[in-house]
């Protein structure tokens, strides 16, 4: 691809924006903004050029200030009713299943295979298992996560809530945060709900070394 | 001698372990920085860098000195930490690799397309690296001062805040999502807050850099396009609008940082 | 042809510090490519460092040094304007020989 032609395309919208009067207003840069996203990649390996058409969450929380709490509202409320919770009614998977998840931060890059399962990437955002000192802080410890909520048994009904929440973050992390940085597992179809399952056993089971003392 | 040296160097690190248990992690990656820190292999890449400013090379036999940087045709001091910005003769704002892709075309007859499409590391692409090295180190210690006033500089900045915070992919990851904040680290890699100043030597203002994990020269064109990859989006142009508009807006929050490039990092 | 090694040379006391940064792959003969085939080892063998062409210091390196290693070594009695010659061979045969003036 020659670099000439774009410089001179380029010439020609710079041109349009300079024919508005005065500098350019939030709007004029907002559309230079989508002209630069749309001119500047290009798909490669399994990562496609659809990957950057925004649905309404990323587009609302693309500001450097998030939304105003109503609209954030409106965007959790959306996204927690698309929420898949488990058909055959099981939450928990197995924790040593999970605790490989939580350490893989392979999958969905262009240099990643297709069809090879992605990890849950866990480790690089949270801490976990006090035996992983290589963790990021960018999500607050998960740390004795299920003991912390009084999670004795899982499948105790006075488990219920705090279960189907856990679920439902790892699945949406939107639908409880309109801007949370922790991306979708569920929902982008990052995770398969088995995965998904081993994590929530990571977190939840007392067994599990999140939750051992 | 270097493996003695290593060797005492870890056993000093392992020594101190039952002590840094109880100081920062922060620490300890510190040291390690400080011990690897002199005989940084940037300067391997300075060298060789600038042989090729001065070599006749090319198709048009010509040297690289008549190359405005943006502070004067050959005037290489102080012109790195003034880029990205605005050259009259291309009408468009440009970082480090975009205007040496100009003038290795204007000036030594190289197809910039051609190199912009070689992989890092190699051929011409390597040499253009090398040539970053050499015009990063001749501003080492200089403070970041990007120019802002051209409109066109004006409005670069502005869409590079834009897509410093665009959200995309399934990740729903922007540069923000690890850049926004000070005191955030992922695994154990601590992450500048990119949205200001983060401090002297950090940042934007630490690269290019030597990577020791590969053994590589990576320049900011390189790290941008590696975020990108991590953030599961598609691949980024080289020298890019999107990638220039970056520069820009993160050089511009940085104003007054010390570079420190080319730096050594993990 | 590899590229030249970068020799600092600084008097010091009673003599000098001298710091060298060499270019070399220093590849261990242990990994292998994403084919599977294992890369073939590429590494210096022997490092000799002279001062006015008399030898002060000679290493036998093997597959623990990393690539583009960084050297740094004391001469006794050395002085400011004295000679540093500082050569590496590697298994390949191939060799190197750069000098430096102690500052």
């Amino acid at each position: 691809m020659s670099i000439l032609p774009r410089i001179r395309i380029r010439i020609g919208a710079l041109a349009l924006l300079a024919g508005c009067a005065g500098a350019p207003g939030p709007q004029d840069l907002d559309r230079a903004t989508q002209a630069v996203m749309q001119n500047s990649f290009r798909a490669q390996g399994i990562a496609t050029l659809d990957r950057l058409v925004q649905d309404e969450v990323q587009q609302a929380c693309s500001a450097e200030t998030p939304p105003p709490p109503a609209r954030a509202a409106q965007l959790e409320a959306a996204q927690l009713a698309s929420v898949q919770w488990p058909q055959d009614g099981v939450y928990l998977g197995d924790w040593r299943e999970g605790e490989k998840l939580a350490q893989n931060g392979r999958g969905g890059t262009w240099s990643d295979a297709p069809g090879v399962p992605a990890g849950g990437n866990c480790y690089n955002c949270h801490q976990l298992a006090k035996a992983e000192i290589a963790f990021g802080t960018i999500g607050p410890s998960l740390y004795q996560y299920g003991k912390l909520r009084g999670v004795a048994d899982p499948a105790d009904p006075a488990a219920a809530a705090v279960v189907r929440y856990t679920w439902g973050k790892l699945w949406n992390a939107k639908a409880y945060n309109a801007c949370s940085a922790m991306p979708r597992f569920g929902h982008q179809g990052v995770l398969t709900p088995a995965q998904i399952k081993d994590l929530m056993a990571l977190l939840l089971d007392p067994k599990s070394p999140v939750n051992a003392p | 001698m270097t493996q003695a040296r290593s060797l005492i160097a870890a056993a000093c690190l392992a020594a101190a372990g039952a002590v840094q248990a109880q100081t920062s992690t922060a620490d300890g990656i510190a040291q390690y920085r400080a011990l690897l820190a002199d005989g940084n292999p940037a300067e391997l890449w300075e060298i060789k860098g600038e042989g090729l400013w001065k070599q006749r090379r090319g198709p048009r036999n010509a040297s690289l000195e008549a190359c405005d940087l943006g502070k004067g045709p050959g005037v290489v001091p102080g012109a790195f930490v003034e880029l990205p910005r605005f050259f009259a003769d291309t009408r468009r704002v440009q970082d480090l690799e975009s205007r040496l892709l100009s003038c290795m075309q204007a000036l030594q007859g190289f197809d910039a397309a051609a190199i912009a499409a070689t992989p890092f590391g190699r051929g011409e692409q390597a040499n253009l690296e090398a040539l970053v090295a050499y015009i990063a180190a001749a501003s080492r210690g200089l403070r970041f001062n990007l120019p802002q006033g051209h409109a066109e500089e004006r409005k670069m900045a502005e869409v590079g805040k834009r897509v410093f915070f665009f959200r995309a992919g399934p990740y729903d990851f922007a540069c923000a999502s690890c850049h926004d904040a000070a005191g955030k680290r992922i695994r154990l890699q601590e992450l500048p807050n990119l949205t200001l100043n983060p401090g002297d030597g950090v940042g934007f203002a630490a690269w290019p850099a030597y990577r020791v994990s590969s053994g590589e020269l990576w320049t900011m064109q390189r790290r941008l396009n590696d975020c990108y990859r991590q953030q599961r989006f598609p691949y980024p142009g080289y020298a890019s609008d999107a990638s220039i508009a970056l520069g820009v807006y993160m050089g511009v929050q940085a104003r007054g940082a010390v570079s420190s490039a080319p730096s050594i990092k993990r | 042809m590899s590229d030249p090694m970068r020799i600092r040379a600084q008097a010091q006391g009673g003599g000098a510090v001298v710091r060298v940064l060499m270019s070399h792959e220093m590849e261990t003969g242990q990994r292998k490519d994403a084919a599977g085939k294992t890369i073939p080892a590429w590494h210096i063998t022997e490092v000799s460092a002279a001062l006015n062409g008399k030898t002060v210091l000679t290493a036998q390196w093997g597959t623990a040094i990393a690539k583009n290693p960084f050297t740094e070594f004391v001469v006794k009695g050395a002085k400011a304007g004295d000679k540093i010659t500082v050569s590496w061979v590697d298994n390949r045969g191939d060799k190197r020989s750069d000098e430096a003036v102690i500052a």
